[in-house]
């Protein structure tokens, strides 16, 4: 690992040139006089390297499941702990899938997930943005305050939380439920103090002449402001999807019957259930990505900008 | 026309009550919970003082974890702060097919954590890959017991977080990349300023609310790590890999200690708030950078 990014480091420093024809364009006639003119050969080493550079690292972060998948496809009688790696798979064969799938109840635990994460984005966009309202476009007393306290909400680490809320929800019957699975994550301050950014960048004209025109605070909200915190809104589903999806601690706690699992605690069962049998494991653990892999290469634009915007997470 | 008083409170309701159930009151419990023996077997806690700290400050795996935790700390957020720079620049350029590449790097923090763990293991296996490619590039002699070994466990998981993490910090780095003027890069090459010196002199200064928000960000995380040692090697071999909220989790959901549990839940809790407590003020600072 810290070879590979040494070697990384070294690769990316010595192509870094590169990024300039993009600014050449805008600037090439102030620019030129005081260059000296480039051989075209000397650009394509510089291209060659920088592919070179970007495959190498490509490597590094899918390798791992690139070996994974191999190892998913290869057949009973093939070796899968030989000894220089066999990269390839001799006989590929789905046969590891079609096996585990009789074991591993993926769509029930891709149900149980799905279902898990609508009602989390869900109930995050509602409550997130209903709360972020009146804190970015009313005045009452106390506003500061109730502001502090939400935002002050980000610096509590939920693995302290987790004692008490477990014992909450025992007593509110929520073990095993969806509704276990969703209330403790369906507000979050982050999402709040979102939203509550996007509602300040709207002019306030707008909510004027709809009261003039009658509507009253709910109607503003729904009608006037949602349509235009869009953006928002969708960064906001993204991040809590991510969240929703990839949790574990929380499921881990409150969930004991196999039949209400998501999907990484299912995945996480496969290492007991298949102790060493690592062609099934293998295959659940690839089947169980898919679903993140298709919507993540449909909406990645969405993802990456996502991730861009939110970077003042705590 | 004025809009009536309980109005505001209306729309603030329901995220409140959640809030307030779901992170409030809990914050009070689990604090008097850190002061009794509560434990899921007999029903009442009993108040019992500072009992629980004692036999926490005495407890050598307490010290041990806690060490680890912030060792952890010590070597991963300086990886994650500085590598995804470097990424982001790779990636910064304009190349053909480039948002395929963005796209690649991103993949691993998609991905949930116990599918990384998983391929990560098979990755570590003593047969496995990472032993053959280290031991043909003759780094290693002999196959290395990563995960199973105690002087490697918890180097072998912090690899993974770090991995993990690269694209996520990277696409943070890439925003910011994107905001700095291209004019600076001109005058510099201009003035014959070396590529490496112009990172050093110009990205990496630049660059630097970014790499607050990533080192905040990147510390926190660190102070939570669970669900790769969870995965991997379940604290084990001996301790060896065990942090701080794995500690707690074994507490609190094996032995059942719920009032000893919230004790190291306290402390935890005082650790991230000093993080946190620079990551609300930048926050605001950086409001009102937005507004001026």
């Amino acid at each position: 690992m810290n070879q590979n990014s040494e070697a990384l480091r070294q690769e990316t420093e010595s192509n870094r040139p590169v990024p300039k024809p993009s600014r050449v364009t805008t600037t090439s006639s102030r620019k030129e006089p005081h260059k000296k003119p480039k051989p075209a050969a000397r650009k394509v080493v510089k291209t060659t390297l920088s592919y070179l550079t970007l495959l190498i690292v490509s490597v590094i972060m899918v390798g791992p499941f690139l070996w994974l998948l191999a190892t998913s496809l290869k057949s009973g009688s093939e070796n899968i702990f030989a000894y220089p790696p066999q990269f390839i798979p001799e006989n590929p064969t789905l046969a590891n899938f079609g096996a585990v799938l009789e074991y591993f109840p993926f769509f029930t635990y891709l149900f149980n997930s799905t279902v898990v994460a609508i009602l989390t984005v869900g109930a995050n966009l509602l409550f997130c943005s209903l709360a972020a309202y009146p804190l970015a476009r009313m005045n009452f007393r106390g506003k500061s305050l109730v502001f502090i306290l939400i935002i002050s909400t980000m610096m509590i680490p939920f693995q302290l939380l987790m004692i008490p809320i477990y014992i909450l929800a025992l007593d509110l019957g929520l073990q095993n439920t969806y509704l276990g699975l969703v209330l403790p994550h369906a507000t979050t301050a982050f999402g709040i103090f979102l939203m509550r950014q996007a509602f300040l960048t709207i002019p306030y004209e707008l909510d004027e002449s709809a009261r003039m025109d009658g509507a009253n605070a709910f109607q503003i909200w729904w009608r006037i402001l949602m349509p235009l915190v869009k953006p928002s809104l969708v960064t906001l589903a993204i991040f809590t999807f991510m969240m929703a999806w990839g949790d574990f601690l929380w499921p881990l706690i409150i969930l004991n019957d196999q039949s209400m699992y998501t999907l990484p605690l299912g995945v996480q069962s496969l290492q007991g259930n298949f102790s060493s049998n690592w062609r099934y494991i293998a295959a659940g653990s690839i089947i169980s990505v898919l679903p993140i892999i298709i919507i993540f290469s449909i909406l990645q634009r969405y993802f990456i900008a996502g991730a861009m915007k939110g970077a003042v997470k705590g | 026309m004025k809009q009536r008083k309980f109005t505001p409170f209306m729309f603030l309701l329901p995220g409140c009550i959640i809030l307030g159930a779901f992170i409030f009151y809990p914050m009070i419990q689990a604090i008097w919970l850190s002061f009794t023996d509560y434990n899921m077997i007999q029903q009442d806690p009993n108040f019992v003082g500072t009992a629980n700290y004692q036999e926490l400050f005495a407890d050598p795996l307490f010290w041990k974890v806690l060490g680890q935790t912030l060792l952890y700390l010590v070597i991963v957020v300086p990886a994650l702060v500085f590598l995804p720079i470097f990424l982001a620049i790779l990636v910064n350029q304009q190349l053909r097919g480039i948002t395929f590449f963005r796209s690649i790097y991103y993949l691993p923090v998609v991905t949930s954590m116990v599918v990384v763990g998983i391929a990560w293991k098979w990755m570590y296996a003593d047969q496995g890959v990472l032993n053959y490619l280290l031991e043909s590039l003759g780094i290693i002699s002999e196959p290395v017991h990563w995960l199973t070994s105690t002087s490697t466990s918890l180097f072998a998981i912090m690899a993974v977080t770090i991995w993990k993490g690269l694209g996520y910090y990277m696409v943070i780095y890439l925003a910011g990349l994107q905001a700095i003027p291209s004019d600076l890069y001109e005058a510099a090459d201009i003035d014959g300023a070396s590529k490496w010196r112009q990172i050093i002199h110009i990205t990496i200064p630049l660059l630097m609310p970014s790499i607050m928000i990533v080192t905040i960000m990147s510390s926190i995380s660190a102070m939570k790590v669970f669900e790769e040692i969870y995965v991997m090697t379940q604290g084990g071999p001996l301790n060896s890999s065990m942090t701080l909220v794995y500690y707690i989790y074994n507490e609190a959901f094996e032995s059942l200690e719920m009032g000893f549990a919230s004790a190291a839940g306290v402390i935890l809790f005082i650790v991230t708030l000093m993080f946190s407590i620079v990551n609300i003020a930048f926050m605001n600072k950086r409001e009102q950078a937005m507004k001026g």
